[in-house]
């Protein structure tokens, strides 16, 4: 094989040419954004989000970017998302709901392929999905049509699979804490594992204390009858 | 030669009966493609077709881009043509039927090239044409040497009138093509396919003669029907529906890719059908080098129609926010692009539940994956008595120890039961 064939082969990573901090999208999180390659989240790449379990400001973190990205002139895609998105909660966050294309593929395979064809359409800023199980084959396909379609590819999955390899371009782990979110960045291109970041995600809401001290939340009460 | 001659010399020889409806309806549909290129074309049966093209050379950048665009085309479509261009469409036709592919642009060049012409490109009748041979004539340029009143005497006035048109000493107009008004297309595939997925190349044959067919009349198809024809199963029919008009071939066949992942064939195919009825104008785009090749707009349409092309209409959705109290009232969904409206209430969860859930209760505490403790903001939320379908709750925000937090709802009628309504992700 000759070097003219290598050149064009687009699993070739080229030192000269590729600049891995370009075009980032700030967080709205100015302590993420500080950890972050480029000073923000990668675009025409994959971001994994791995998390304990639901419920914990996993799209709280985006909702600054998402915003930001439905104000252009391409789709945010939610595909197959776990229950329904509220157009209220994404409206007063400030996301063009015009902007927001849900796609609810009934087969399984359909999934892959829908996230692969939004990623890989150039009319989408951001592609959001929770895929049950991905390998890496499908992943580094994914990652190519970010990288080709140009858009922010964004997985969330279950953070056992942290231990697994990934091509994407960044990698974070979310914990729950008393109030926000500890980030681990497991991987990110262009700087070491890092973390934790501590963030504030929920400062608009009255959120409660955690439970500590067990006995004293009063509700609820039965009704009094 | 006859048939039973033609057999003797060749034993496995398979004779076709010429269709000549069957050509001409090609060479209509040809004409109606060709219209992208210029809007004077003319079939001439059986084989020619004319296009007058000096007006559309700045447009298609030079007579060289557009001949290449047309042969281009031509062999997309699956045919082979002989491009001769002439100042007159007669010599044109004369020089293609001879064999050649000259670009001829002046009168002075164009008698030189058809005096070259043997008489037969003439068609003449056979008569006339035996006794010009007679006369010794073998090329047009020797016919033309001849004292024109002799031969006007001796052959008739009709031979010197079409050899003048043909070099442009007369006018020879000729009558526009007109397209009809809906796109209806077929084609007989040379052996049957049982493929669904093979069928694509014969459509995308279609759906580039539907493209030109638009393109000449600045439409675009909204709806298209394809029929797979089987021998003897009911006709295949495939729909595709479009969110705008489209006249792309490219857009188009990818769509069709596809639906054509999903179709069962209940027996080989031998036809393949094509019309598009619903035509609509389809937004004008300027002919610019530098400008980009789709507008944001049409390029969310075409990841749009993508979608619901392999994933049926139903499962694409855009969102709205609607004024109203009740949280499962709230929002709706629409078509995808539609303006969503404004949020009123603020403190709402990212997630909804379709249908709240009951949440378990341990000695007077909520459970959901742990004790749950409520925020002291309390929400009340009692609406929606004029339509039967009232609520009246009170809504707070739940955290488990683990650290998700929830939108729950007690009833205040009934039993008081408490509920999780929605996930603050």
């Amino acid at each position: 094989m000759s070097l003219q064939d290598l050149m064009q082969r687009a699993d070739l990573w080229r030192g000269d040419t590729a600049p891995p901090f370009a075009a980032s999208l700030p967080t709205g999180f100015p302590a993420l954004d500080a950890v972050l390659p480029g000073g923000g989240w990668p675009q025409r790449a994959l971001t994994e989000i791995l998390l304990p379990h639901e419920g914990i400001g996993e799209l709280r973190l985006l909702l600054p970017a998402l915003a930001r990205l439905s104000r252009g002139d391409r789709w945010l895609a939610l595909v197959a998302p776990p229950h329904i998105p509220y157009a209220p909660a994404l409206a007063s966050a400030g996301v063009e709901l015009s902007r927001v294309l849900l796609v609810h593929p009934r087969a399984s395979g359909d999934g892959l392929w829908a996230v692969e064809q939004s990623l890989r359409a150039g009319s989408c800023a951001a592609v959001l999905a929770w895929p049950a199980t991905l390998d890496s084959r499908a992943l580094r396909r994914l990652q190519l049509a970010a990288e080709a379609g140009g858009s922010w590819g964004v997985l969330f999955g279950h953070e056992r699979l942290a231990a697994s390899s990934s091509p994407a371009a960044l990698r974070l782990r979310l914990a729950p804490r008393a109030s926000g979110l500890d980030i681990h960045i497991l991987k990110r291109r262009g700087g070491w594992p890092a973390g934790p970041v501590s963030l504030e995600v929920d400062h608009a809401l009255a959120m409660p204390a955690p439970a500590a001290s067990g006995d004293r939340g009063i509700y609820p009460r039965q009704p009094s009858a | 030669m006859t048939v039973s001659a033609a057999h003797g010399l060749m034993a496995s020889l398979r004779v076709h009966g010429r269709d000549v409806s069957a050509e001409r309806a090609t060479l209509d549909r040809l004409a109606a493609w060709a219209g992208q290129f210029t809007s004077m074309v003319s079939p001439t049966p059986p084989q020619a077709l004319l296009l007058e093209v000096e007006g559309s050379r700045r447009l298609f950048g030079g007579l060289d881009r557009l001949r290449e665009g047309v042969r281009q085309g031509l062999a997309e479509l699956g045919y082979h043509a002989r491009l001769a261009l002439a100042p007159t469409p007669l010599g044109a036709a004369w020089l293609a039927r001879a064999g050649g592919e000259p670009c001829i642009t002046d009168r002075d060049a164009l008698v030189g090239a058809l005096s070259a012409l043997p008489l037969a490109c003439l068609e003449l009748p056979g008569k006339q044409h035996d006794a010009l041979a007679a006369m010794g004539v073998r090329r047009l340029g020797d016919c033309l040497r001849l004292p024109r009143d002799g031969l006007t005497r001796r052959l008739g006035p009709e031979l010197l009138r079409r050899l003048d048109r043909a070099l442009g000493r007369h006018p020879d107009p000729r009558p526009p093509f007109v397209a009809p008004p809906v796109f209806n297309a077929r084609l007989l595939l040379p052996a049957p396919l049982d493929n669904a997925e093979a069928l694509l190349f014969p459509l995308r044959r279609l759906l580039l003669e539907l493209s030109g067919f638009l393109k000449s009349r600045a439409l675009g198809a909204q709806s298209l029907r394809f029929g797979l024809h089987h021998s003897k199963a009911a006709t295949t029919e495939l729909v595709l529906d479009l969110v705008a008009p489209s006249c792309d071939a490219q857009h188009l066949t990818a769509l069709l890719r596809e639906r054509l992942e999903r179709v069962i064939l209940p027996e080989p195919v031998e036809e393949v059908t094509l019309a598009s009825t619903a035509l609509r104008p389809a937004a004008a785009r300027n002919l610019d080098f530098f400008a980009p090749e789709r507008s944001p707009r049409e390029a969310r349409v075409l990841l749009l129609e993508r979608l619901q092309v392999r994933l049926g209409r139903q499962a694409v959705h855009g969102l709205e926010a609607v004024a109203e109290h009740r949280p499962e009232r709230a929002w709706r969904y629409t078509d995808p692009g539609t303006p969503g409206g404004k949020a009123v209430f603020s403190n709402r969860p990212l997630w909804l539940l379709p249908e709240p859930l009951k949440l378990g209760m341990q000695q007077d505490r909520l459970i959901l994956d742990g004790v749950l403790s409520l925020g002291c903001e309390r929400e009340r939320i009692e609406s929606g008595w004029w339509d039967g379908q009232d609520v009246a709750r009170d809504y707070f925000i739940a955290r488990n120890p683990r650290g998700a937090c929830f939108w729950v709802f007690r009833e205040l009628t009934a039993g008081g039961d408490w509920f999780l309504h929605g996930i603050f992700s």
